[in-house]
C-alpha cells in the first residue's frame, strides 16, 4: 500500500520506519543489476541467490538487493555483503551456494571471488581495491545501496530529505545556496548552475517556465548519465523538483536518448512512484507547489544534446540548433524561459541543499567545485566509472585507479571532452581535472568521458575518426560546419591513406579557424578541436604520414604491411586458422621458431600474402610467438 | 469477433497519444515512436494521419522522420541490429563482429535480409564503452561481443521470432 505524503513530517516518519526495517535484517547481499553486469549474466546469479535463500529459508534474515551500476562493470557480476563489507567479483551461478554456505553463514572468505591486486594479494573489501579506494563517491554512492526501482530504499538512505528543506526556503534562497556552492554544469560547458537558475527565474515575469534534464548523453565513451538514471533515478528527480521550485516551473521534461531503454524504464517507474507518494504532482508535501515531469525519448541524433536542438526536438521539430544570441534561459521551450541541466548536475542538487553550500564548496578547486564522475575506457586495465573530487590529476585517474595500460604497452594520450574535446599527451598528465585547466590545454571537461590510448593508437587516425563522427552528426544547417568539416575529413582521409601533401596541416589549421568562427552552434564551433589538439601535441605523426608515408603507430591500414618473421614462426598454424581471406598460409619450408624451447621442423613456416591481406589484424593477435610483424 | 481494419486500429492508437499531449505538436515524436515500435516503420498512411491530427503539413512529418535515425519510412526487419561503431568499440575489435554479422546474415550494413527478419545498421556510442563491442537488437543491449556470441544472438532472434511478434502487441512506448 502506498502512503500519500502530505507533509515533510510524514516523510520523515516514513523514513524512520523504513530505516528500522532495513536495520532489522541481519545481512544484505547487494548484487549489481546494472546493464553492464547484465551483459555478464547477473540475472542468473540473482535468480540463483533467490532460490538458494528460499530453499534455506533465509529470506527473512538475509535481504537480497538488486542495485544499479557500481561503476566497475568490467568485473561483473558483483556482490557486496553487509555488514561484513565483503566484495566479490566475477561471480558465477555455481558460486552462489558456497557464498551462502561459507560467507553468509560462517563468515569465511571465498578466495577465488576476491579481487586480485597488482602484487598478487587479494582484496576482500572495496576500499582495498585501488579502483574504489581513491574515489570520493558522493553523487554515485547510493547507486550500490538501493534497489533502482525502490523509492522506499532511496528514502531510507536519506533521499527526498532535501526536498522539504528546500520547499521551506524562499526560492531565491535556494538559488543563492546553489550559487554559493559553486556548482557548474556537468554536461560539458561548465556554466554556473545557480546563475542559470536566476536568469530563468527572472525572465518573462508571469509566464510559464520549464525545467529540463538533458539525458541525451551522446559523447563517445561517456555513460555516467545512463548509470545514474538507471541506478538512482530519484536523485535526479529530486534535484529537478528542487530546481523547479527555485525557478518557479510547474512542468519538467527528461529528454533521454533512444539508445538507453533501461534508463527510460527506470526513470518512468521512479516518476510513477514519486507521483503516487505525492513527491511530484499537485501540492507537493503540502507546500502548495505543483510540479510534474514527462519523459521524452530522442530519435538518435547527436546534435539533439545541444540545448536549442534539444528543445526543438521536444517541440516535435527537426533537431536543428538556432542562433545563440537568444538564450534558452529566457526564450527556450515554446519560447518560454527554460532551464536545461545535465543529469549529473541535477543529481548534485539534493546534496547541496542537505549539507549546505559551505560544505559543498570545500570540495574541489577554486573554480570547479564538488566531484565529477568520469568514465575511463579504451586501452586501460580497469575500465569503469570513477567519481573523484575536482582537482585530482589525470595521472591519478589513469594510473592509480585505472591501473595503467594493459599488456605492458606505453601510454600515448587521453581524449577528454567527447568529440569537441581534445587529446592530452603524457607531458600534461599532471593537469588537475578542472573546467578551466582542461580548456587551457586545448581540451575540455565535457561530460567526463576519458578515452585512453596506447602506443598502438595513431593520433591522425583518431582525429580522422572524430571528424568523421562530427561530419555525420552535423545537422547541416550551416555551410561551414557541413561543408568545412566534410572537407577536413577528406584531407584527413587522404593523409591516412598516404596521399597527404606538404601544407595539408596548415590547410587544416586554416579551415579550423573558419569553421570555429562561422558555425552556429558548439558542434561546429568545436568540431576542429580533435584535429587542432592532435596537431598541437603530435605533429610528428602528421609529418610521418605526409612526408614519409609511414604510420608510426602501425594503425593506418593503407600504410602498413603484415609479414611473418621467419625465425620466430613455429608453424603453429594459428594465423592460418584465423585469417578470413586465406592470406596467411603455410610455406613448404620447415619452421624455425621454438615451441617451449623445441623447434619442430615437421611443422611448416608460414607467410602472409600481401595481395590477399585485408589488414584485419587477426593474425597479429592470434600469434603467440611474436612472429607476425606490422611495418 | 469483429475484425477492425488495421488502419482503424492505428488511428485509434494515435488518437490516444495525441490526446495525452492536447493534440499539440509536441505529440509528434511520441506518436512517431509509437508507430515505429509497433510496425517497425512509419508508412505514408501513418504520416498522413498524424499530420491531420496535429494539423501540420505532411511534409513536416516527413522531414522529422528522415532527420532522426531511429525513425524510418521504408520497411525494415523485425530485428534491427545496431552495432556501435564509436571509438571505444572500434578499439575493442568491432570490425570482427561486423564481419561475422555480415557473413552470418548475408547482407551488408544498411540492408535488410530477404525474409524481412533482420536489418543491419551502424549506430553511435551505446554507453557501454567499457565492455565493447556493443550492439542493440531492437531494445535489447548485448555487450562484450565476439563472433561466437553474434552467432548465439542471431540464433536466439531466429528462435524467438514468433514469440517476439506476439510481445510487440503489448510492449508499447507510452
Ligand atoms: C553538439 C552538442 C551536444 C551536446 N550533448 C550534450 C549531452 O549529451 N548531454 C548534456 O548534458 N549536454 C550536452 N551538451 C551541452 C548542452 O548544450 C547544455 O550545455 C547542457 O545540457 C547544459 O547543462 P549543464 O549546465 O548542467 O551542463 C551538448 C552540446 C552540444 C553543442
Ligand atoms: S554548427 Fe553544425 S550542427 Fe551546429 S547548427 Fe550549424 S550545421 Fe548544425
Ligand atoms: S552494471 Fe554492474 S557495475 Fe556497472
Ligand atoms: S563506444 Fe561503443 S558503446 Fe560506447
Amino acid at each position: 500500500m502506498t502512503q500519500i505524503l502530505k507533509t515533510g513530517k510524514e516523510l520523515d516518519a516514513l523514513r524512520e520506519k523504513l530505516k528500522k526495517q532495513r536495520e532489522s535484517v541481519k545481512q544484505t547481499i547487494t548484487i549489481c543489476g546494472g546493464t553492464g553486469c547484465h551483459g555478464y549474466g547477473c540475472q542468473k546469479v540473482i535468480d540463483a541467490f533467490r532460490q538458494e535463500l528460499a530453499s534455506r529459508k533465509l529470506e527473512k534474515e538475509v535481504e537480497l538487493r538488486v542495485s544499479g551500476c557500481h561503476g566497475f562493470c568490467e568485473r561483473g557480476p558483483l556482490a557486496l555483503l553487509a555488514p561484513s563489507g565483503i566484495f566479490y567479483q566475477r561471480i558465477d551461478v555455481a558460486d552462489v551456494p558456497a557464498i551462502i554456505e561459507k560467507t553468509v553463514m560462517k563468515g569465511e572468505l571465498i578466495d577465488k571471488l576476491l579481487y586480485v591486486l597488482e602484487d598478487g594479494k587479494k582484496a576482500a573489501h572495496e576500499k582495498e581495491v585501488p579502483f574504489y579506494a581513491r574515489q570520493n563517491r558522493l553523487v554515485f554512492a547510493n547507486n550500490q545501496r538501493i534497489n533502482a526501482d525502490s523509492i522506499e530504499d532511496y528514502i531510507a538512505v536519506g533521499g527526498y530529505a532535501a526536498l522539504p528543506k528546500a520547499l521551506a526556503m524562499k526560492p531565491e534562497a535556494v538559488i543563492d545556496e546553489v550559487k554559493k556552492a559553486g556548482l557548474r554544469g556537468r554536461g560539458g560547458g561548465g556554466f554556473p548552475t545557480g546563475r542559470k537558475w536566476e536568469t530563468v527565474r527572472k525572465a518573462q515575469p508571469g509566464e510559464k517556465r520549464y525545467v529540463i534534464c538533458n539525458a541525451d548523453e551522446g559523447d563517445p565513451g561517456a555513460y555516467m548519465d545512463r548509470s545514474l538514471l538507471e541506478g538512482n533515478p530519484h536523485s535526479v528527480i529530486e534535484g529537478m523538483v528542487i530546481g523547479a521550485y527555485a525557478i518557479g516551473a510547474n512542468e519538467g521534461y527528461i529528454y533521454v536518448r533512444n539508445e538507453y531503454p533501461l534508463a527510460v524504464k527506470n526513470a518512468r517507474i521512479a516518476l510513477d512512484k514519486a507521483r503516487e507518494m505525492g513527491l511530484i504532482g499537485k501540492n507537493i508535501l503540502g507546500s502548495g507547489f505543483d510540479f510534474d515531469i514527462i519523459i521524452s525519448r530522442g530519435g538518435g541524433a547527436f546534435v539533439c544534446g545541444e540545448s536549442t536542438a534539444l528543445m526543438a526536438s521536444l517541440e516535435g521539430k527537426i533537431g536543428e540548433p538556432r542562433a545563440k544570441y537568444i538564450h534558452t534561459a529566457e526564450y527556450g521551450l515554446w519560447n518560454k524561459p527554460s532551464c536545461l541541466n545535465n543529469v549529473e548536475t541535477w543529481a548534485n542538487v539534493p546534496m547541496i541543499i542537505n549539507n549546505g553550500s559551505e560544505w559543498y564548496s570545500k570540495i574541489g578547486t577554486a573554480t570547479s567545485k564538488g566531484t565529477k564522475i568520469f568514465s575511463v575506457v579504451g586501452k586501460i586495465k580497469n575500465t569503469g566509472l570513477v567519481e573523484v573530487p575536482m582537482g585530482v590529476k589525470l595521472r591519478e585517474i589513469i594510473f592509480d585507479m585505472g591501473g595503467g595500460i594493459p599488456n605492458g604497452k606505453k601510454f600515448k594520450a587521453v581524449q577528454t571532452g567527447g568529440p569537441s574535446g581534445g587529446c592530452i599527451p603524457e607531458s600534461l598528465l599532471d593537469l588537475p581535472v578542472d573546467f578551466d585547466e582542461l580548456t587551457k590545454a586545448g581540451s575540455m571537461m565535457g561530460s567526463g568521458g576519458l578515452i585512453v590510448m596506447d602506443e598502438n593508437t595513431c593520433m591522425v587516425d583518431i582525429a580522422r575518426y572524430f571528424t568523421e563522427f562530427l561530419s555525420e552528426e552535423s545537422c547541416g544547417k550551416c555551410v561551414p560546419c557541413r561543408e568545412g568539416v566534410r572537407h577536413m575529413l577528406e584531407i584527413l582521409n587522404r593523409i591516412c591513406k598516404g596521399e597527404g601533401k606538404a601544407g595539408d596541416v596548415e590547410l587544416l589549421e586554416e579551415m579550423s579557424e573558419a569553421i570555429t568562427d562561422a558555425s552556429l552552434c558548439a558542434l561546429g564551433g568545436t568540431a576542429p578541436n580533435p584535429v587542432l589538439s592532435t596537431i598541437r601535441y603530435f605533429r610528428n605523426e602528421y609529418d610521418a604520414h605526409i612526408l614519409e608515408k609511414r604510420c608510426p603507430a602501425g594503425a593506418c591500414k593503407a600504410l602498413i604491411n603484415y609479414s611473418v618473421i621467419d625465425k620466430n614462426c613455429t608453424g603453429c598454424t594459428a594465423c592460418a586458422r584465423v585469417c578470413p581471406t586465406q592470406a596467411a598460409v603455410a610455406t613448404d619450408k620447415p619452421a624455425q621458431g621454438a615451441i617451449k624451447g623445441k623447434v619442430n621442423p615437421k611443422l611448416k613456416m608460414h607467410k602472409i600474402i600481401d595481395e590477399k591481406c585485408i589488414r584485419c589484424n587477426m593474425c597479429f593477435e592470434a600469434c603467440k610467438y611474436d612472429a607476425v610483424q606490422i611495418k | 469477433m469483429m475484425l477492425i481494419p488495421e488502419n482503424e486500429v492505428l488511428k485509434q492508437e494515435l488518437k490516444g497519444v495525441a490526446e495525452r499531449y492536447d493534440n499539440k505538436r509536441s505529440a509528434l515524436m511520441p506518436m512517431l515512436q509509437m508507430v515505429q515500435s509497433r510496425h517497425s516503420r512509419i508508412s505514408e498512411f501513418a504520416m498522413q494521419v498524424i499530420a491531420d491530427m496535429l494539423d501540420i503539413h505532411p511534409v513536416e512529418v516527413h522531414g522529422v522522420v528522415s532527420f532522426y535515425s531511429f525513425l524510418n519510412s521504408e520497411p525494415k526487419g523485425r530485428f534491427i541490429i545496431r552495432l556501435c561503431r564509436t571509438i571505444s568499440c572500434s578499439m575493442q575489435n568491432k570490425d570482427r563482429v561486423a564481419r561475422q554479422l555480415e557473413n552470418d546474415l548475408g547482407i551488408e550494413f544498411g540492408q535488410t535480409t530477404g525474409d524481412g527478419k533482420f536489418t543491419l545498421e551502424w549506430t553511435n556510442c551505446l554507453g557501454h564503452c567499457d565492455e565493447g563491442p556493443a550492439l542493440l537488437v531492437n531494445d535489447k543491449i548485448h555487450v562484450k561481443l565476439t563472433p561466437e556470441k553474434v552467432h548465439d544472438i542471431l540464433e536466439e532472434c531466429r528462435s524467438t521470432f514468433g514469440l517476439h511478434a506476439a510481445q510487440k502487441k503489448e510492449g508499447g512506448n507510452h
